[in-house]
């Protein structure tokens, strides 16, 4: 069985993280698995948590009453879902489901959140992660809506 | 370095502008509004082989002319070609049937530089209909896969049913090779990715500073997919893409497909990506 930190040290997510800062990170972190159809995320629910994906696929949703959801993004092995946790006022904005059998690091955002405000440095190194990954996912909300595959009129 | 390698002069009859009966074997239809033809010279008319990334001018008697890639090859002199209905002359191609006959100039430009990047790992990126010119890529590495090390396919389209060539896509698996398709939109009943085409890159197997990449598909698509794979590691100059144009004499004469220095139709479509890196961004081409 690998230590936490060494599985969190393997995530793409956390690439180039010093020991010291992975062994910091974990103490935050447990192993959890997601069966089809549970939920992550919640939209409109405290956003206490993010989510390392290490193996299996979730869809980002949202959903309208009497409507089914609406999928706008599936994420898998690699990936990292979850930003809310960070910026106030921690409340999810989307429905995360997990698809298949989905295995995930998952964070304890409020443990994290004391720990990036009593380290800086960890934090601002922290948010740089977190906005790259924000700046991509807008870039491809960007490219989703220009609907490149259209006719041409 | 590898490039892409022309076939202008591939014209078997000296008369490029001149179109040769050839004779519709098979149609079927891929979506709505996709059709594939199988086509084949009629008797008389000079055989033409073109190579993947190569195009036809297909030409509807009485309503005109197209170019159009090269989506496969058939038995003997027979040419696969892709067609959406998007105008006057597609539409009227897609409702060709076995035995109609159809006016054929080429094969015109450049050609996928398959053959020089042999030994590598190999990126298809595709988007909507330019899955069409890269088909005959993922068969010609069918047909000689140990010359290729790890290859994945990458497939995104604006929805399920307007992904082509799905029933191919388990021959592609069993030869080895990666396919990871996405949409953009899609219901619970897809379960397959959902998101643009450049998010599958992060799920591609192979090695950047081994791989070259072969892209085809909406330009702003090509665009971040090849600035995507370069970031990632992938020398430039092995990032080869297709350009589509409003090609019309195909041989560089009348200028409708010259994009600043290039004519698309004589230097591509086919192109090394910094040779389009800056074109693409300038907005008055």
């Amino acid at each position: 069985m690998k230590e936490l930190d060494t599985v969190i040290g393997e995530h793409p997510f956390f690439e180039g993280l010093s020991a010291a800062d992975l062994d910091l990170i974990a103490g935050c972190g447990q192993i959890a698995v997601f069966r089809p159809g549970q939920f992550l995320l919640r939209a409109g629910t405290p956003a206490d948590h993010f989510f390392l994906i290490r193996r299996g696929k979730l869809s980002l949703e949202m959903t309208a009453p009497g409507k089914d959801p609406f999928v706008f993004e599936t994420l898998s092995d690699g990936d990292v879902v979850g930003w809310s946790w960070l910026f106030e006022p921690n409340v999810a904005q989307f429905d995360a489901r997990s698809i298949d059998d989905t295995r995930v690091v998952q964070f304890d955002g409020k443990c994290l959140r004391g720990k990036c405000d009593a380290d800086p440095r960890l934090g601002f190194d922290l948010m740089k992660r977190f906005a790259r990954k924000l700046i991509q996912r807008f870039a491809d909300t960007r490219l989703q809506l220009l609907d490149v595959y259209g006719k041409r009129d | 370095m590898a490039s892409a390698t022309s076939n202008v002069g591939n014209d078997a009859s000296g008369e490029p502008l001149l179109p040769e009966p050839w004779t519709v074997l098979r149609a079927a239809r891929e979506t709505p509004d996709v059709v594939t033809l199988e086509i084949a010279p009629s008797a008389g008319s000079e055989p033409r082989r073109p190579r993947p990334g190569q195009f036809l001018m297909l030409y509807v008697f009485g309503i005109g002319e197209v170019p159009i890639s090269v989506a496969g090859l058939g038995d003997r002199d027979a040419v696969v070609h892709t067609i959406r209905d998007v105008g006057a002359v597609t539409h009227a191609l897609c409702q060709l049937g076995p035995g109609d006959t159809l006016g054929v100039r080429g094969p015109f430009g450049t050609a996928w530089p398959l053959e020089h990047e042999r030994g590598r790992d190999i990126v298809i990126g595709a988007g909507g209909i330019g899955m069409a010119p890269l088909r005959p890529v993922v068969t010609a590495i069918m047909a000689d896969r140990a010359s290729f090390d790890d290859v994945v396919v990458m497939y995104g389209a604006r929805e399920p049913r307007e992904l082509l060539y799905t029933d191919e896509f388990a021959s592609w698996r069993a030869a080895d090779i990666q396919v990871e398709v996405t949409v953009d939109h899609a219901d619970h009943a897809w379960d397959g990715h959902i998101g643009v085409v450049t998010t599958l890159i992060r799920y591609a197997d192979f090695q950047p500073n081994e791989a070259a990449a072969f892209l085809c598909g909406p330009e702003i698509m090509m665009r971040f997919t090849a600035q995507e794979l370069v970031q990632r590691g992938v020398d430039p100059r092995r990032v080869h893409l297709s350009m589509e144009r409003n090609m019309k004499c195909a041989v560089g004469f009348c200028g409708h497909c010259q994009l600043g220095p290039e004519f698309v139709c004589l230097d591509g479509p086919v192109f090394p990506w910094p040779r389009m890196e800056r074109l693409m961004a300038v907005h008055e081409l």
